[in-house]
């Protein structure tokens, strides 16, 4: 009912507005979104999960967001800062947003520079457990020159300072209505975790926790022609396969997020014809992790996969090069794809896959499996083939135990590259780790990711947003896991190199995108080359929508909901 | 009796005690992290910080008997509070079982979330004893007719074929072919005239069938069970040696001596109603207590997984005890005191 007086509200008020209106807003009616991973809160710098930062995408915006083609455009701001225009200082150390000075909150209040610097405070509060905090490292202070005009300074030169405030992760809450959730409050403000006032197209009408979210079209939206949808119904819960299901066979939903199924299933399904799987990639890389360090079982736990810094603890067999060249030409990502991913991924020989700029194309000899350069690499590095077809050296066997988290693509995937590897002498153990405690980063358990008590280990990372900078830093050599830093640390190779170590250096000083991208590309190089890494797939993102829905532009740089402003029916 | 259900009654309170210390400590010392669900992109010392917001820097026993007192104390206050509208003390202050996940109190939710629960899996439990009992009583009286063949084939099938199976078949079959019901269950949807809940019976139907098909095929094979043990008895033969009227000695005499163990297998069923269909509201989306276990454990919400799991503790034990009682009152052979 309410929808429906919102409804009449928005065509009554757009009867006064001028010239012939193309669309209306609300005109379309409902709109059906299913994610079967149920938003548990619309406040994403409590969660830091995707489905809350994408629900939450509706209703408040960021500064700026990324289109689907990884490209930067505003959104609250009126234009983008760069050096050109000024909006940049030029020693790279603060950048000035001008903001839209027309923009209003959903409950009518206009939206000012205080706003964003609130924001900032509320996450940076240590006593808040803000989930986005990365994004506002280095941010020395924000201050307001005018309401509409926001200065961000930076402790250091910043050569990339899109981060904060910037893309759907780090969106501006209203100050007035979290004035009394900041710092240990902001877990107990329910109310305004619930249902925060944005500026974004929509707004909340009643949120159920983990179940689904009801919300109808902001009638204080900046563009008076959108949204084309009146409401919004936000439905979670269930698994990945009837969430399809519910968009591509039954139709009785408009938009289904995330839909990570066996490829044959998804094209059985779409070929109902009810609607469209679309994907998009960004920078998500299934790849395989190869231990620099010693990880046998008979080491102290100060010892197994610990990185010594002369280098004293090195992996006894997969320091040679030769050995990591042959185990990545024994695979053969091609089939791996098309196993696994189908249309969702594609194979890919670099561990920075996106966007375009960054990409490398000096490694794609990888793509084509070559057991018989693997042999005589193994040859050549001195290991024999064994009676039982195992190659051995010095008494030595050549084995590695390979694990990964428990996933039935996964657990395809080992057995499939376990297979592989003995054709070439190699035999492997596998293992499989339940995901939270393999991702759990728990200091004392012997399982996670980061302890690496084994030779070869798999899964999936990617970084955010659209500059590769921190996660290129994440192989440099102090940031190997280990007792001393409570075995936190994004180095999980243990990789170390002092060219490496040179060129992140160097990439945190560099300014402008053909310089960046230039050592961006050295570094993934080294990576490649040097065997640190195989990686196997490029992931997309897999949506799937509704032939009568109309707009959706699939996006994995943002949220895939960034511009549902957009979405209408199709007629 | 009345002095044998307070014994009992007091004697539920150390259960209670040890079970809640059990269901706690289990949970709390598993190897389990809030934050591992998270995106690998969320640097380490922000999940630090999170996990001590989430008061994970105390110590266990510590947070045991915080979590005891907020269980026992503010919870049941705070619902006081919220049906009569009352403020009792200091309301303001007081410390709820906050949800790591959604951060709201876990009480909260699951009120939210009874509703469909009761619904659908209630209602589940109505139809399994409606289609259950006569078909028990007819199954047994006419053993080995064609009826009993079928009816045991059918309680077979529901007992053997997992729920996720047949909730799918349905679907495949209701929703994707003949698009006649909705595979997903609208949470938001209110009855107010007859369209709508003839809406609410469509959307129920899959879910409730799926449900009393598993149930029913329980409770029809104990009632036949314990028809056939009672149409052998004595009585019966006595009964109808006077020449009372073969209907009388069946729905009067046989059926009421028969019952009495059903009622207690019904009762201690009745405690399942609340820990949902954990399975069934997954695939419908019902997303009534069994879901929000479910996402509980998923996301390693331990508050909630505690709470949830200590509510059907105290359901079995008291349920227990009803089921006790009323084979008391059922039988009056049997006396506790």
């Amino acid at each position: 009912m309410t929808g429906l007086k919102h409804l009449l509200a928005a065509s009554t008020a757009l009867a006064f507005c001028a010239g012939p209106a193309l669309a209306e807003r609300g005109a379309d009616g409902e709109l059906k979104i299913i994610y079967w991973q149920a938003p548990s809160t619309m406040n994403p710098f409590l969660s830091g999960g995707t489905k809350e930062v994408e629900a939450a995408s509706m209703v408040i915006e960021p500064l700026a967001r990324y289109s689907n083609t990884g490209e930067i455009i505003p959104a609250l701001a009126a234009e983008i800062p760069t050096l050109e225009n000024g909006g940049i200082s030029e020693d790279l150390k603060s950048i000035t947003w001008k903001l839209k000075t027309d923009v209003l909150w959903s409950d009518g209040t206009p939206f000012t520079a205080a706003d964003a610097i609130f924001t900032w405070q509320y996450c940076t509060n240590p006593e808040g457990g803000c989930a986005q905090g990365a994004y506002f490292d280095g941010v020395a202070n924000m201050e307001a020159l005018d309401p509409h005009t926001l200065k961000i300074t930076f402790t250091e030169a910043k050569p990339f300072p899109y981060t904060a405030l910037v893309g759907s992760e780090s969106p501006i809450i209203q100050a007035a209505q979290f004035a009394e959730c900041t710092g240990s409050r902001a877990p107990e403000c329910t109310e305004q975790n619930f249902n925060p006032i944005g500026t974004g197209p929509f707004r909340v009408v009643e949120f159920r926790a983990n179940d689904v979210i009801t919300l109808e079209a902001n009638p204080n939206y900046r563009d008076p022609a959108k949204p084309a949808f009146a409401t919004v119904t936000f439905k979670g819960g269930g698994d990945a396969e009837s969430a399809a299901r519910s968009v591509l066979q039954t139709g009785e939903f408009d938009y289904a997020w995330n839909l990570q199924i066996s490829p044959e299933v998804l094209n059985e399904m779409e070929a109902a014809g009810q609607g469209k799987v679309v994907v998009a990639f960004a920078t998500s890389v299934e790849r395989i992790l190869v231990n620099f360090t010693n990880p046998d079982p008979a080491l102290g736990p100060d010892e197994r996969s610990v990185w010594k810094e002369d280098g004293s603890n090195a992996h006894p067999i997969l320091s040679d090069i030769r050995v990591r060249k042959a185990l990545s030409r024994a695979i053969d990502p091609v089939i791996l794809t098309e196993i696994g991913y189908g249309k969702t991924g594609r194979p890919t020989c670099n561990v920075l896959p996106g966007p375009d700029i960054y990409v490398s194309t000096a490694n794609e000899a990888c793509k084509t499996q070559d057991l018989e350069e693997a042999k005589a690499l193994l040859d050549e590095a001195g290991w024999v083939p064994g009676p039982d077809g195992v190659r051995v050296k010095d008494g030595k066997r050549l084995s590695f135990l390979y694990q990964t988290s428990t996933n039935a693509v996964r657990q395809e995937f080992q057995a499939i590259i376990k297979e592989w590897w003995s054709e070439i002498g190699v035999e492997t153990e596998l293992r499989n780790i339940s995901a939270s405690v393999f991702f759990g980063g728990d200091p004392n358990s012997p399982d996670t990711f980061q302890k690496f008590y084994a030779d070869i280990e798999m899964y999936t990372n990617n970084f955010s947003g659209v500059d590769p900078e921190a996660y290129m830093a994440q192989w440099t050599c102090e940031k190997a896991p280990r007792p001393a830093t409570q075995w936190q640390g994004e180095n999980i190779n243990r990789f170390c190199s002092a060219e490496y170590d040179a060129l992140a250096a160097e990439f945190s000083r560099t300014a402008g995108l053909e310089a960046r991208a230039e050592i961006a590309k050295k570094m993934n190089d080294i990576l490649m080359q040097e065997y640190v890494i195989i990686p196997l797939i490029h992931r997309g993102g897999t949506s799937a929508h509704a032939n009568s829905l109309g707009g959706v532009l699939i996006n994995d740089w943002d949220s895939e909901l960034w511009n549902i402003a957009d979405w209408h029916r199709v007629k | 009796m009345l002095r044998y259900a307070a014994r009992r009654l007091l004697i539920s309170i150390p259960t209670l005690l040890a079970i809640s210390f059990i269901v706690f400590a289990l949970l709390d010392l598993a190897p389990s992290d809030p934050t591992a669900n998270l995106p690998l992109t969320i640097p380490p010392e922000v999940r630090e910080k999170i996990r001590l917001s989430l008061g994970l820097g105390e110590p266990f026993i510590i947070r045991y008997f915080k979590w005891l007192e907020q269980f026992l104390i503010n919870e049941p206050l705070a619902v006081l509070e919220q049906m009569t509208g009352l403020t009792i003390g200091d309301s303001e202050n007081r410390l709820r079982v906050l949800s790591w996940a959604t951060r709201s109190p876990v009480t909260d939710l699951i009120v939210e979330r009874l509703p469909q629960t009761l619904w659908v899996v209630g209602m589940s439990y109505v139809v399994a004893v409606v289609i259950a009992v006569p078909l028990g009583v007819i199954s047994a009286y006419r053993q080995y007719s064609l009826f009993d063949q079928i009816g045991t084939f059918i309680s077979m099938l529901g007992f053997s074929i997992p729920t996720f199976f047949t909730g799918l078949l349905l679907i495949v079959i209701f929703s994707v072919w003949l698009g006649w019901l909705p595979s997903i269950y609208d949470t938001t949807h209110v009855v107010e005239d007859w369209d709508s809940f003839w809406f609410q019976v469509k959307q129920m139907a899959m879910p409730t069938m799926v449900l009393a098909l598993a149930n029913a095929s329980q409770i029809s094979r104990f009632m036949r069970a314990s028809m056939l043990d009672n149409l052998t008895q004595d009585y019966v033969r006595t009964a109808r040696a006077k020449g009372v009227r073969e209907r009388t000695v069946v729905l009067l005499h046989v059926l009421r001596n028969s019952l009495i163990p059903v009622v207690t297998v019904i009762a201690l069923g009745v405690p399942t109603i609340f820990g949902g269909a954990i399975v069934t509201e997954q695939i419908f989306r019902v997303n009534g207590i069994g879901a929000l276990l479910i996402t509980g454990i998923e996301s390693n919400d331990i508050p909630l997984v505690q709470t949830l799991t200590f509510i059907f503790a105290i359901l079995i034990v008291v349920f227990n005890l009803i089921a006790d009682l009323l084979y008391g009152v059922l039988d009056p052979r049997i006396r506790y005191d």
